[in-house]
């Protein structure tokens, strides 16, 4: 049998994941990243990594109540049985990093340490102290680099994807890529195709993520014939600080250690935050969610931090969306697990955060939407057949997605720390997956393909390449991503109308015109980044589209995904009787929205833009039910709910074992 | 107010440098990759020349990916941390940048640190376990020793301290200072100490621990504050112990 190859795109976490598994299978892999894998985006997570452990079980948590919360934080939006596997997976995960050398923070007795994180009353989240995806892209990085060394991976560091080399069936059979230095254009033949390219925050300009994170990948596989799914749903992280190139995160552990979200009572009050009395200061997440507190999820608090901004008017910098985040109160034990992140304010913003409360702004953060991937359910377990050809599989059969860049685990809203979590659990389960699939080869080996349709998929990247670089053009590449980022912030994020939705569309077509009118200012054949970033924004203008035509489609508010025109109005009754009546229309309304909306939005590329549809969503295992929280007559319109029996059968734990998912 | 760059540029690795100089309008909280973003965005020099946008490496922005490395005004740093109001307080006429010198030059201020990642190879950089199945949660870490192994493993690859160390060249195979703390990680690690022995190995050989002149340089420049000169006295100790055992066969 002829050799066979998988070709890894991503060394991020997830794509690191599947390169060790598979090479641990004796499998060889070309990974293939636009920069050193050990300097992927991951390296920038910090908060931690969820999952049910020894202490949380105690106090009564289990894999159910993991994935309760994160379908609850998701607005029920995501396919239940990913979900459920993923948690049950939680604890292995975590051990597995362990052992590879992770360097958690332990307790006195050498156990490792957990921090609570968002949207959850237990403390779930392992971390390392506040760089956690970098110790874990490490302690990958470094697996890998061992079959590295053993010749079972092959790196292309500084190469970048450009697209997937599909036969006249329509299967995928390899990959073209571009060495970034010499600007070789090659394919690389391979029985599987991995992508774990990451998000695509530079669509929205500046964000909290990595320069590289572009979305351009999946944009190139999107337009090969995989479709994108719930590109609307867009994370805004409230607590992050503005810079000129990027925007950078504080961390939710900030206020998982005990930090605290405020502004002065006064507007506009010029005090030293220090000198504000506390009867002076707005703990507003604290006062409007007494449960959850400062760790609300993110998009509710995202969207009390506009409330208090826009319409209170409280906002510390006039004209701005900016709330104190205050460690000043923290012990010193606190402070010191916290210093990744308070190092970073300190060095940018020039101002101690352990002295001064931090001056704070939402920024976007997480594409909870992706390309869309298939699953195969296990109805023993409720989970995931592991190994299942589909699983992680596009509408491309050999193509699968891994990672932030596909869809599948975290609905309308991500809880913070579960991203770890998906990204390296969808790297591990996609192994097996893969194994199976090039024990059988449902459709043939690459090596059985003819030469020519390898070195005819070259051709249309070079002849683009260089009819780009010669182009004499009036448009700035730069200039136009500028334009395209303002656009996105200020529509298409934290509170979204049709009216402005419309216009941004209108916006779009626009940019996309004057796109075929670029110019580079760089025409050389040699490392040109001028070419790489172009051609990128393409796929970023491509992306938008259908980022905002979801949103303008999609008429209801979910999760991250906010349209006050058709927010169900909450009930402000106080005579307990017309608060029952009020919470019965809301019931009815919230009912409706559901037969409505609780759909995947998938997108396929057509030469005229995206076309739509909607696809059911497996929510057999836990029956949606409304998010409360913080809602006027939360629990009258629990009970009401409760007892219009919507898609109840019983308490749903006992239908399916729990936990110890097959391996 | 307006401030000047002067950046040393290669169009390829086959070619001579040369200096160029921009002019740019400051920006509240500027730093060198926003001004690097800028000049790709209009790249014309201060006599109003069009050139090419200067090439650079830069990932995460914030001082946690190591890509952004070079030398700033004659110190080895990373351009996203690099804050233009606090250089020019360090020197008022102009900001200067250049490539690192101890590594090949792709273009401009790109620099290939591939043999960084090669030398991780040669000591096992990595714990080597049982296999990625499920076989419950690793050995049980004091707090202390992880406050001791967490600083060691915050190291970006960066390439700060090998730029600095003089011992570092052309003419020598020395390994580095980052190298070797990172043999000190993993000895230090329950499983990861297995390997100890082969890490020995090439600490006693030639570019190993004796290379190190002791000069102190690069714990100076470390961006993440790795008490890489910690990490050396105790490999030497460590590695004068394994020639003896080794010697003495037992
Ligand atoms: C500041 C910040 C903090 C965070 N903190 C947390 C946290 O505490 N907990 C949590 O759970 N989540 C957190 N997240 C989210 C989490 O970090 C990411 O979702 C996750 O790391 C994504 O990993 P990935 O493997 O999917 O992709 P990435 O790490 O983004 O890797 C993408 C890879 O693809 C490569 N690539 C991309 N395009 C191409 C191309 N065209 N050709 C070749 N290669 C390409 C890149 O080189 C890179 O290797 C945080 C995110 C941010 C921005
Ligand atoms: S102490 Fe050793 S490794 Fe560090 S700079 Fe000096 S010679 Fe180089
Ligand atoms: S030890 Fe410090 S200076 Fe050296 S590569 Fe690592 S982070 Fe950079
Ligand atoms: S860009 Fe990552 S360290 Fe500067």
């Amino acid at each position: 049998m002829a050799k066979q190859h998988v070709v890894v795109v991503g060394g991020g976490l997830a794509g690191l994941a599947v390169t060790m598994k598979l090479a641990e299978a004796g499998n060889h892999v070309f990974l293939i990243s636009m920069v050193p894998v050990k300097r992927s985006h991951s390296v920038c997570a910090q908060g931690g990594i969820n999952s049910v452990n020894p202490l949380t079980r105690q106090q009564g948590d289990s894999e159910w109540l993991h994935m309760d919360d994160t379908v609850y934080g998701g607005d029920f939006l995501q396919h239940q049985p990913p979900v459920k596997e993923m948690c049950d997976w939680g604890p292995r995960v975590i051990d597995l990093l362990d052992r590879l050398g992770v360097p958690f923070n332990r307790t006195p007795e050498g156990f490792r340490d957990q921090r609570r994180f968002g949207g959850t009353m237990f403390k779930r989240t392992a971390f390392a102290g506040a760089t956690t995806g970098q110790q874990m892209l490490y302690a990958l990085d470094e697996q890998v680099r061992r079959w590295e060394a053993r010749n079972l991976v092959e790196k292309y560091e500084y190469w970048e994807f450009l697209g997937p080399i599909l036969d006249t069936k329509g299967h995928c059979r390899g990959v073209v890529a571009q060495d970034m230095f010499s600007m070789e254009i090659r394919p690389f033949a391979a029985d599987a195709v991995v992508l774990a390219t990451g998000g695509c925050g530079s669509v929205f300009g500046r964000s909290t993520m990595s320069m590289i994170c572009t979305g351009g990948a999946a944009g190139r596989a999107y337009e090969a014939g995989a479709d994108y799914a719930n590109g609307e749903f867009v994370q805004v992280h409230p607590t992050a600080i503005p810079g000129t190139d990027k925007l950078r995160l504080m961390s939710e552990s900030a206020r998982g250690e005990g930090g605290r979200i405020w502004v002065p009572r006064k507007p506009q009050d010029d005090r030293d935050p220090n000198s504000i009395p506390a009867s002076e200061r707005f703990y507003f997440l604290e006062e409007r969610y007494p449960k959850y507190g400062n760790l609300v999820p993110r998009d509710i608090a995202t969207r009390e931090i506009f409330d208090v901004c826009v319409n209170l008017d409280l906002s510390v910098e006039p004209g701005r969306l900016c709330v104190y985040l205050d460690v000043t109160e923290l012990s010193a034990e606190s402070l010191k697990k916290l210093d990744g992140i308070l190092e970073i304010y300190e060095k940018f913003q020039g101002v101690d955060p352990r002295k001064t409360p931090m001056k704070i702004f939402p920024a976007v953060h997480y594409s909870m939407g992706g390309l869309w991937v298939d699953y195969e359910r296990n109805d023993a377990t409720g989970g995931l057949v592991i190994g299942s050809p589909r699983n992680q599989q596009t509408k491309v059969p050999g193509l699968f997605v891994i990672g932030e860049a596909d869809y599948q685990y975290h609905g309308a809203n991500r809880l913070g720390a579960n991203s770890l979590l998906s990204c390296i659990f969808s790297g591990l389960i996609v192994a097996p997956t893969i194994v199976n699939r090039l024990k059988s080869l449902p459709q043939g080996s690459a090596a059985d393909q003819p030469v020519s349709l390898f070195d005819d998929s070259v051709k249309p990247h070079q002849e683009w390449m260089n009819r780009l670089i010669h182009h004499e053009g009036t448009e700035n590449p730069y200039k136009l991503h500028q334009e395209l980022g303002d656009w996105m912030t200020r529509n298409v994020t934290v509170v979204r109308n049709n009216k402005d939705l419309r216009s941004t569309l209108e916006k779009i077509a626009e940019i996309s015109e004057r796109y075929g009118n670029v110019a580079l200012s760089d025409k050389s054949n040699w490392t040109n980044q001028n070419l790489s970033f172009t051609r990128a924004l393409g796929d970023m203008i491509r992306l938008a589209g259908v980022i905002t035509e979801g949103a303008l489609l999609r008429d209801e508010c979910r999760g991250a995904h906010f349209k006050p025109e058709f927010a169900i109005p909450s009930p402000d009754a106080e005579e307990p009787a017309a608060l029952r009546e009020q919470a019965g229309v809301w019931c009815k309304a919230f009912k409706a929205k559901g037969d409505r909306w609780l759909k995947t939005t998938v997108a396929r590329h057509t030469p005229d833009g995206p076309e739509f549809h909607y696809e059911e969503v497996d929510t057999s295992l836990i029956p949606p039910r409304p998010r409360t929280y913080g809602l006027k007559g939360a629990e009258v319109i629990e009970q009401v709910w409760s007892k219009m029996g919507v898609g109840q059968e019983g308490p749903a734990e006992r239908k399916v074992a729990v936990g110890g998912a097959p391996k | 107010m307006k401030f000047k760059v002067k950046i040393l540029r290669q169009d390829t690795p086959h070619d001579g440098s040369y200096w160029q100089t921009f002019e740019m309008p400051y920006e509240d909280g500027m730093n060198l990759t926003t001004v690097l973003q800028r000049i790709a965005a209009d790249p014309i020099t201060v006599d109003r020349q069009p050139t090419a946008p200067v090439a650079y490496d830069a990932s995460c922005l914030e001082e946690v990916c190591g890509a952004c490395t070079m030398v700033i005004n004659g110190r080895v740093r990373q351009a996203c941390s690099a804050l233009v109001d606090r250089l020019l307080a360090e020197q008022p006429s102009l900001i200067e940048m250049r490539p690192m010198t101890k590594f090949p030059v792709i273009r401009d201020l790109i620099v290939d640190r591939s043999s960084m990642f090669e030398v991780l190879k040669r000591v096992k950089a990595w714990v080597h376990v049982d296999g990625y199945h499920d076989l419950g949660p690793g050995a049980r870490i004091p707090p202390k020793q992880q406050d001791e192994a967490y600083p060691l493993s915050r190291c970006m690859t960066c390439g700060c301290c090998v730029e600095a160390c003089p011992q570092f060249n052309d003419r020598s195979s020395f390994i580095g200072p980052a190298a070797i703390s990172q043999v000190m990680l993993f000895n230090a690690h329950p499983t990861g100490r297995v390997d100890a022995d082969a890490r020995f190995e090439v600490l006693s050989g030639s570019g190993g621990i004796a290379a190190c002149g002791n000069s102190q340089n690069c714990v100076k420049v470390c961006p993440k504050d790795i008490p890489l000169t910690d990490s050396i006295a105790k490999a030497g100790r460590d590695t004068t112990l394994y020639q003896l055992r080794k010697w003495f066969g037992s």
